[in-house]
């Protein structure tokens, strides 16, 4: 039986927990405002009506409290997916996440598993105040015993975030909130399809010049990118990580030995961040295929600027195809 | 008189040793805050050893024969003597930290045997007495302070959870574990699950507790929060925490809150079944605080000669839990001279048994360094893994040649 439907990532995102929670009675949403409300991006959206406050729990205002008592949900054997309303207000719940939902597992050695979803829209783009369009997920990247990934598009949504919840480890889900409801990114996706696995990066356009890697929202930056230097003659290979802890950089290497070139595009700040990692680890792997060190398209080391500089702080397709004449003219 | 209550620097101690003692108002402040419990107090047993009757406590402990009570001693007598051996241990460097428990061993042992087998408890980190009252293996929990773990017990069968380091985070775990037994419709009669999550008066003053407070109150969650105000988080006393008595708190959250004396194993097994019966029967969540004293330091690192008097200790040793059990069954002829020797032999044999154990505690393997990071496999990882195992192969192999 196929059931085919042209999604949004954030209508994508909103049927595939509706499936999770049908699957699984176990499986709980919580979080501020994600009931009757439907969460402020409305990805939640009548979840509350057709399963009950007891299963989409509007909490208390308070971060900490949310993942901590998902941390002991999930001990008492539930899969709690919490939303968080914003990255930038995720830091309350920083304590919780790293000392008890990241190492509950080891300290326990596999005794106690935590297979408690985070959701977190994030990134910039939407013209907001202060808090509002950060990219924090390195500083989670760093932490062991969490999973974090990033989704790109409305078919990885779909899928994604139902193979989170059937994890069994802790995952923080970055969602790339100024496209959540971009009808260029609609997908038609079977939604009553098998499942399909989503947690590897993966090459989302071939080419031969040089490769960009991205994720989140930068995926379509990179993606505009390629069509813009195809104009000029460049051939750009763009791939989308998806999964940002463990890298699977499997692809990568394999792409900067062909091209010869690599690009890391990320919105968060450059220093000690995912594309440091990308660029590290692929000059270990790929040293004799470089042409050109690895460059980095970075958002700039500092705070988020006030939005009305955002669109010189945020990556955009020029920047990338300014970086690639330097990688070409190395 | 006050002045003689404290000593004064010896010439040489610097300035941090003068500005270490407190003042006369401070003291006499510190002394009056520490020592009395407050007319609110629940005492079933006074530290004479003379049962005080209590209308609505008394039925909790009607089946408290000598016979359990003589059981409750022994509990405490062994839990002090295994703390005493580890501190010992510790002191001696086969031990890399130890957390005493001296002095609270009644609010310990009185909420731990409170406790059902379905219900779940949530320790901090000084709980080795509740872990006891669990029927986790003392042995198993030395690992941690040896190092060689951070959790030796199946959390599961003994419903006990991990011991939690960071000041507070249980709290929140506990009040969602709780969440998840109302969830479950395992609550509202008199076969109700329950949780206790265990604190101390220092860590009301954290974020976690209060939104555990806030998480419980709407929810309706059946948890009994179990503050042990030993009356110092550190070098800091209580006063530096609240206002106000602790277990007045509640009332701003919308439960009950209630002060017992936690140096009496009675009054805190009372109050613990009536709290957990409240959590049972849908009514909690109950705040409990069990006014005790830490007589030790607060780990082996701690120095507490330099915030606090000894008259405080002195006056405090005189309130000692197990003394006053002790007196209460010699008196009325629950026990006699033959049955506290039996127990004192018990003891010591518990702790060099304990003793013997720890030094031979057996290393992990390196490679437990990456087991159970996830629950998932982790290339990452597991390639680390193989190049460190190959390192450590390297100088096996260049010590054969």
């Amino acid at each position: 039986m196929t059931d085919l439907q042209k999604l949004t990532i954030g209508k994508a995102l909103n049927l595939g927990l509706r499936r999770a929670m049908e699957e699984d009675p176990k499986v709980l949403i919580m979080g501020e405002d994600v009931g009757k409300l439907g969460g402020v991006f409305r990805i939640t959206d009548g979840l509350q009506k057709d399963f009950g406050e007891q299963r989409v729990l509007d909490t208390p205002l308070a971060e900490s409290g949310i993942i901590g008592t998902a941390v002991g949900l999930a001990v008492r054997g539930f899969r709690p997916v919490c939303e968080i309303q914003f990255e930038g207000f995720i830091f309350p719940g920083f304590d919780q996440i790293s000392s008890q939902l990241a190492k509950l597992h080891y300290r326990t050695q596999g005794k106690i598993k935590m297979p408690v979803v985070i959701r977190v829209p994030f990134g910039g783009g939407i013209g907001a105040v202060e808090h509002h369009s950060e990219s924090p997920e390195s500083l989670f990247a760093h932490i062991p015993g969490l999973k974090v990934v990033s989704i790109s598009n409305a078919v990885d949504a779909y899928w994604g975030i139902q193979e989170a919840i059937k994890s069994d480890d802790p995952i923080l889900f970055f969602e790339p909130k100024r496209l959540y409801h971009s009808g260029a990114l609609r997908a038609e996706i079977d939604v009553a399809g098998t499942p399909q696995r989503m947690f590897s990066s993966q090459v989302v356009r071939e080419g031969t010049t040089a490769t960009v890697v991205a994720y989140g929202p930068s995926v379509k930056v990179a993606l505009d990118a390629a069509a813009a230097a195809e104009d000029e003659g460049k051939s750009l290979e763009v791939i989308d990580l998806r999964t940002l802890s463990p890298l699977d950089l499997g692809p990568v290497f394999e792409s900067v030995r062909k091209t010869g070139r690599l690009i890391a595009l990320s919105e968060a700040p450059s220093e000690s961040s995912l594309t440091s990692e990308i660029a590290a680890r692929v000059q270990q792997e790929c040293f004799y295929s470089l042409e050109a060190p690895v460059l980095r398209v970075t958002g700039f080391d500092t705070p988020y600027p006030p939005a009305k500089l955002e669109e010189h702080y945020l990556p955009d397709l020029d920047r990338v195809l300014h970086a690639i004449d330097r990688s070409l003219a190395w | 008189m006050p002045s003689e209550q404290w000593t004064h620097p010896e010439p040489g101690d610097g300035p941090a040793a003068v500005a270490a003692q407190p003042s006369p108002e401070q003291v006499i402040a510190g002394l009056r805050a520490t020592s009395e419990g407050g007319a609110e107090l629940t005492q079933l047993l006074t530290p004479e050893g003379e049962r005080v009757p209590s209308p609505q406590f008394d039925k909790y402990v009607d089946d408290i024969d000598a016979e359990a009570l003589r059981g409750l001693y022994r509990d405490m007598v062994l839990v002090r003597r295994a703390d005493r051996e580890a501190n010992a241990m510790q002191r001696q460097g086969q031990l890399g930290i130890w957390v005493p428990l001296l002095g609270q061993e009644a609010a310990q042992i009185g909420s731990g045997r409170a406790l059902r087998a379905n219900d779940m408890a949530f320790p901090s980190y000084r709980e080795h007495g509740v872990a006891f009252a669990r029927g986790v293996d003392m042995k198993d929990l030395l690992g941690i302070f040896r190092c060689t773990d951070h959790s030796g017990w199946d959390y599961q069968r003994h419903g006990f959870h991990p011991y939690t380091i960071v000041i507070g985070n249980q709290v929140l775990n506990a009040a969602g574990y709780a969440m998840g037994q109302k969830f479950e419709g395992k609550v509202g009669d008199d076969d109700g699950e329950a949780t206790i999550c265990y604190f101390g008066d220092g860590a009301t003053s954290q974020g976690d507790v209060h939104e555990g407070f806030v998480w419980a109150a709407v929810y309706d969650a059946p948890l009994v929060f179990f503050c042990q105000n030993n009356q110092w988080a550190i070098s800091e006393p209580t006063e530096r925490q609240s206002r106000l008595p602790l277990y007045q708190r509640a009332r701003g959250y919308g439960f009950p809150g209630i002060r017992v004396d936690g140096n009496d194993v009675l009054a805190c097994l009372a109050v613990s079944r009536w709290a957990l019966d409240e959590c049972r029967h849908g009514n909690g969540p109950v705040l409990i605080e069990a006014f005790t004293y830490r007589m030790d330091a607060h780990t082996t690192t701690d120095d507490p000669t330099r915030y606090r008097l000894s008259d405080e200790l002195e006056e405090w040793k005189l309130k000692d839990p197990i003394e006053r059990v002790r007196a209460f069954l010699a008196r009325g002829g629950g026990a006699d001279q033959a049955f506290f020797d039996s127990v004192q032999e018990e003891a010591d044999a518990f702790a060099a048994d304990l003793r013997e154990y720890t030094f031979n505690m057996p290393e992990p393997p390196p490679d437990r360094i990456f087991s159970n990071v996830y629950a998932e496999g982790n290339p990452v990882l597991e390639s680390q893994r193989e190049e460190f195992l190959s390192y450590l192969d390297g100088f096996a192999s260049a010590g054969e040649h």
